[in-house]
Formats: C-alpha cells, structure tokens, sequence
C-alpha cells in the first residue's frame, strides 16, 4: 500500500538548485463527528510516513499545528452539518479544493446524530441540557453533498484505512477509485463466509450494505448492522420482509434500517415505511 | 476553518481569582487581546478566553464547542443490545470506553456476571485501547510540544526511529483490538452485552505474545526518552478520582475513590459528583458536590493506585523522576508511558494465562430495571447509566465522558499556567495555553469541538 503520485516538476528550485517534485497540497476536515474517520489516516501505521513523504499535509488539527494556506489539492472532510456555521464553512473549504472527498458515515449520510431528522430536537436539546436556551443547532443533521458538489463519497462508520489510501492515492492521480459499489453478500461469497441469514435465521442487513469493511460482522457470526450505508440498487423493502420471517418486530426493523447511516435514502425509506 | 471567535462578555468570574480592581480613573489601562481561532493536536476542538486586567488573571473559560450530538436523547427507545455500538460512536478514538461502559451497565441492571475468561478477553482489548491511545497522544500529538516542534512528522525527520518505534506500538494496540474485536480497532464489532460474538482462538492471541514483547521495551525506551524533556514544575492540590480495584491497576472495573477520601460504589457516583451546564460550553461539566473541579485520567489513576503497578512499571517511573503521586500536568506524558509499559505486560500476563471460555456470551433476558458502569478510558473515568422498561427499550441514558468531567480542572490549570506566564508575549502565551490544555489529550470529541484562545488584557 504505497501512495505515489505523477512526477510533476515546480518552476521553484530548491536552495541547492535542484528541482523538487511537487507535493500534492491536501487538507483533513472536521464537522460534526467522533473522529474515527480521521484516525484511520493515522491508523495507517505501517505506510503513514510513506503517504505523508508524497503529499503536503497543509491542514489536519488532529496531526498538525502547521497550516498551509489554500487552495488545496485534495479535502477530506470528515463529519456532518449540525449548525449554520459549519454550512457556511463547508461552503468556504469547497471554494478552496481542487477535489473534496466525503470520508464516513456522518459525511456521506448525515451519520448517528441524523437520527435527530426523526424526532423533536427541541425535545431532544430539553432531555439533554439543562438550560436549552444555550444551545444553537440547526433542525437536522445533513451530509456533505446536501450543500456543496462532491468528488468522491467514501462510507463506513468507521471507513476502511486501505480504501482511504486508494481513494487518496487514486484521486491525486487522477483515475477513478477502485471502490466497488457492491453489497455485502458479494464480500461474503469471496470470502467464503456461509450465510448466516439462510444458515442460522440471524437478522442481517447485507444484503442491501455497501461492501467494504472487509466482511468483518458476517465472519464473527454476526449479521451485519449497515456501518458502510446502502450499497448500489439495494431492495430495502424485500430485505425487510425477510426480516418480518424471522420474527423482528416493526420497530426492531425500523431501528435496525435506523442507524449510523439512517439518513441515507434507501435506509431511510424502509425505516419510515415501518414508524 | 479560522473563523473569528465571538468574544461573549462572561457573566461569571470564578470564585478564587483575585479581587484587585483596576483604577478607572487614570484611563490607561490597556487591553491586549490573543485570539486562537483553533487548537490544534487535539482530538476535537474548542475554545479558550482569558481576561488579563491590570497584569492579573481576572477570568478564564474553556469552552468545548463541537455542535451537540444528543446521544443520551436518541438512544431512549432503543433496544439495551444496541446501545454499546451507538454509545462506541460517541469517540473513535478511544470507543471501549463507551462499548464496555455500556455493556456493563446493562449486564449490572440484567443481574448478569460475565465468565472469567471474558472479563480476560474484555481487559486485554481495553490494555490494547490504552496502547494505542496513550501511544498516539504522548508520541504523535504531546512531545513535539517539549521540542518545539509543530507535529510528529517534524519529530520524525529527526528522530526517525523513535516515531517508526511509536508508530509500530500505536499498532500493536490496535492489534490487540482487532484480534478479539472482530478485525477493527475503530469501533470494533465482536464484543456485545454478555461477552463476544465469537471466541477469539488461544492461537491468534498468542501470536502477539513476541510483539508484546517488544513493546514491553519499546515503550521504555521512549519513556526514558521523554524522561529527558524539560518540565515546567506547575503543580496543583489536585481532587484525583479514578476506579479502584482490589487485586489489579484498574481498568475495567472497581469503586470510585479519590485521594481526599471518598469510595463509593459506581452506582453512586453521581451522589458525590455532578454534570453542570454551563453557558460557554456544549459538554456539561464534572464539579463535586462542594462545587470543587476534580481531576481524573492518567496522573489521578497514577496518584490513587500507584502501588498496584508492577516491579518493572515503577522502576520505569522512578528512573523518568516520578514519585508515587504525580501533580505535575505537564509531567502526564510520562505516566502516560509508564501506563504504556503497564499495559504491555498486563495483556501479556492475561493471554499467557487466556484459555478459551466455554461459550462467547451469557444470554440476557431484559426486564425493567437500571444499570451502572464505569471503566478507565485513556482520558479518566467513563460513567454509563440507563433505565429500561420491561421489553429492554432505553428509557433515560447519562453518559460522563472524562474530557467533560476534567473541563473545571482544565480551567483551573489554564488560569494557574497563564498566572505565572503573564510575561510572555503573546505567540508564547498562546503556545502555552495550547500546551497546557493538550496536557490533558483532550478528547473533545466526546462531546465538542474547535477551540479558540480569546484574551483580553486591560
């Protein structure tokens, strides 16, 4: 897993008059989250100095107290839009990156804290705190690409560290990631996992999740809970039948479609289909 | 990102600053304002303002500011069997504290004892959590502060062999998490109430064991280099509260007792201590019931439990110039590494002694009831409780996360540290507020976000 990145040459010359290759600007961004996404790129531990010796890290709180004015090259932004000025800053950071990509589940689809689109959350703010009047939040909890174009929407809650690297390494050079946009069943057949849906009855939503984690729920005997969101042209509403069979109630299929990716379309018609 | 800090005029000045008033009359005091739009190092951001009159501290915030998340609102309603994985989310840096806090709170309401072995599996995860935490927060985002360095990649163009070392122990943490936690360290999926979903094998445990090894003396090694730094000598009659334990340096369970005194079990926890909300921060803050701030994390842990470490840990404390108590902050980088050294020998100890359990979980069968739990995170004791009716649906949720309960104490070290620093120009004293706060590795996270340094001298 080595990031490399076209040879490009700077017109600056270094002191000793040798050309330096230029060093792909990229920034890390923080909105509402618990910032696991963003230690993923710490987490990769084994490459983390080889990726760092081909970029520039011009922004990244966590890492860095250095910062390195825009224009970027590449923003990765981690977290969901809570309050008005982290939309008015979201907007600013767009202006200022050549190519933004979504990192996460709170990212892509509004993450945990979007459960909040289904209820009251005056009544939520009331049940928290004890003096409402000092909080500031906005109705919803809304994902990136709801106010400014998005490049690429890399999911998981938390995302995969050896996607991050691809999806970094691809970006700056200019191809496509190499993502496949297929359903968890499809990890569970190449990693010869049996079905533990068909083999045990045990609720699973893998067959409408996005592939990615690395099959890890289905390997450790357990039906996968939906970290990575819908995969591409998932059939909620037959998924949910199934689940009706293997004796879940209403509500527990409409919170087990209702989780960290609970804002993101197919999830979120399926579980509104059982309130 | 740097977006201008809203000075907000504060209502309340602290009880114990100093009362000396300034003569208006003669018109000249003046007002320096320093303004640091974001801290950086940190996991999560949040806000600074100081208030400088007449060359004394008159008043001091720090505001933790990240949007509000409402996770004890949205889990009501929710089955008790997901709560774990959604309170997990709460912090990706260190989610044992939130996944096993939980479970244990519905495991004490359920009435349900976990086998030895699991309470084994639970505390060698929670050692490669403080691993991989401590690792990250000393090496990578503390000491470049003691060299005056801007971040580890910095440290790493110097010092290249210290970080690779750092690095590979951050990794060993999170490999004791991914082998029992299902392959993942962030918000791992194996474990659940009751124990595991699946039995990690005797085999892919022992296979840490050499690397344990290593980071047995790895970790020294980077302790004693730490040792070297230059400290600032602040110290502070610090309230240390921390878990515990009868027969082991707790973790993952005990009673909560503090140096001046109290034990109590964790179900009363919030007799003695209390979550106020204060208007300048989103994280309810952690005062006693006299209205004193408190200290938990690593150096109350150190102070409170010292003797339970082992032979080999405080010999490594000792040759770093640690006593049996610690009140220096600055000084929580080294009992950081110390804890480190613990860590590795203690997961050793447990999987040398691992022998797989019978069955991966007790079953639970839910009931109107309530829970409590608390374990050590890397940052200071997590408190957990929850109500559920019959059919195990959530009907009230209180999560402490630490970094909300040290909020006062941080405070207080802030107005201390800027007392004796007033001579500082101004990128200096910024510079050591920001120290003085990454002193605690505070995970803001837990709640909050972005901070800014507001100060007003007059």
């Amino acid at each position: 897993m080595v990031v490399t990145t076209r040879t490009k040459k700077t017109t600056k010359s270094t002191k000793s008059g040798a050309e330096r290759r230029y060093r792909p600007k990229v920034a890390v961004w923080k909105f509402a989250s618990c910032d696991g996404c963003q230690l993923s790129l710490l987490s990769c531990e084994d490459d983390l100095l080889d990726v760092v010796g081909e970029i520039e890290i011009a922004y990244f709180l966590e890492a860095t107290t250095a910062v390195i004015k825009g224009p970027y090259d590449l923003s990765l932004v981690e977290g969901s839009i809570t309050t008005e000025h982290d939309a008015q800053r979201i907007r600013k950071i767009r202006q200022q990156s050549k190519k933004l990509i979504t990192i996460g589940a709170c990212a892509t689809s509004g993450g945990i804290q979007a459960l909040r689109n289904f209820g009251d959350v005056d009544h939520f703010i009331r049940s928290v705190y004890a003096r409402p009047d000092y909080i500031s939040t906005l109705r919803t909890s809304s994902p990136i690409h709801e106010h400014v174009p998005v490049d690429f929407e890399l999911r998981g809650c938390p995302i995969n560290k050896n996607q991050l690297v691809e999806v970094i390494n691809a970006t700056l050079n200019e191809r496509a990631p190499n993502i496949p946009h297929v359903s968890q069943c499809v990890e569970c057949k190449k990693n010869g996992t049996v079905c533990l849906m068909v083999a045990k009855g045990v609720p699973c939503l893998g067959p409408v999740t996005h592939a990615g984690c690395g099959n890890l729920c289905p390997s450790t005997d357990r039906g996968c809970f939906g970290c990575f969101g819908p995969s591409e042209a998932p059939n909620g509403p037959s998924l949910a039948r199934q689940l009706e069979k293997l004796g879940m109630s209403k509500q527990e299929i409409r919170d087990f479609f209702r989780s960290y990716n609970g804002n993101a379309g197919a999830f979120r018609e399926t579980s509104e289909a059982y309130d | 990102m740097a977006t201008a800090a809203k000075t907000t005029k504060a209502k309340a000045t602290k009880k114990s600053a100093p009362k000396k008033e300034t003569n208006a009359k003669s018109g000249k005091s003046m007002t320096r304002t320093i303004q640091v739009d974001e801290l950086s190092r940190v996991e999560g951001e949040g806000a600074l303002f100081v208030r400088v009159k007449d060359g004394v501290n008159k008043e001091w915030k720090f505001r933790l500011v990240e949007p509000p998340r409402f996770f004890e609102a949205f889990l009501q309603g929710r089955s008790y069997m997901e709560v774990p994985d959604i309170t997990a989310r709460i912090c990706g840096i260190c989610p044992m504290a939130y996944l096993m806090g939980a479970q244990q709170a519905m495991e004490d309401a359920l009435g349900i004892q976990v086998t030895k072995p699991i309470r084994d599996l639970r505390r060698i995860m929670y050692c490669g959590e403080w691993i991989e935490s401590h690792v990250l927060h000393a090496a990578m985002l503390h000491a470049p502060d003691f060299l005056g360095l801007d971040d580890v990649l910095q440290l790493a163009a110097t010092n290249k062999d210290v970080v690779t070392n750092a690095l590979q122990l951050k990794k060993l943490g999170n490999d004791l998490l991914e082998v029992i936690g299902g392959g993942r360290a962030i918000h791992p999926v194996n474990t659940r109430v009751g124990g595991f979903y699946k039995i990690p094998s005797k085999k892919a445990l022992y296979a840490l064991k050499d690397q344990l090894k290593w980071g047995i003396e790895a970790s020294i090694a980077i302790a004693k280099l730490f040792g070297t730094f230059e400290f600032s000598d602040y110290e502070d009659d610090y309230h240390c509260v921390s878990l515990r334990h009868p027969d082991e340096y707790a973790i993952v369970e005990g009673r909560v007792v503090t140096n001046r005194g109290i034990d109590i079990p964790v179900r009363d926890f919030h007799k003695q201590f209390k979550e106020v909300h204060a208007q300048h921060t989103t994280a309810l803050q952690g005062w006693t019931r006299d209205n004193e701030p408190y200290l938990t994390g690593p150096n109350a842990r150190y102070t409170n439990n010292y003797s339970q470490l082992t032979k080999l840990a405080k010999e490594v404390a000792k040759e770093v110039g640690l006593g049996t108590t610690c009140f220096n902050p600055f000084k929580s980088i080294l009992v950081r590494m110390v804890e480190t050294v613990y860590a590795c020998e203690e997961a050793l100890r447990l999987i040398n002694n691992y022998e797989e359990p019978d069955v991966p979980f007790i079953e639970s069968t839910p009931k109107a009831s309530e829970g409590f739990g608390m374990t050590e995170a890397p940052r200071g004791v997590c408190y957990h409780s929850y109500k559920m009716d019959h059919n195990g649906h959530i009907l009230k949720a209180v999560i402490s996360s630490p970094t909300a309960q040290n909020q006062p104490q941080i405070e207080r070290d802030l107005f201390g540290v800027v007392e004796r620093s007033l001579d500082l120009d101004e990128a200096a004293l910024k510079h050591r507020c920001e120290q003085t706060i990454r002193n605690y590795d505070p995970c803001i996270s837990c709640s909050a976000h972005l901070l800014r340094l507001t100060m007003v001298r007059e």
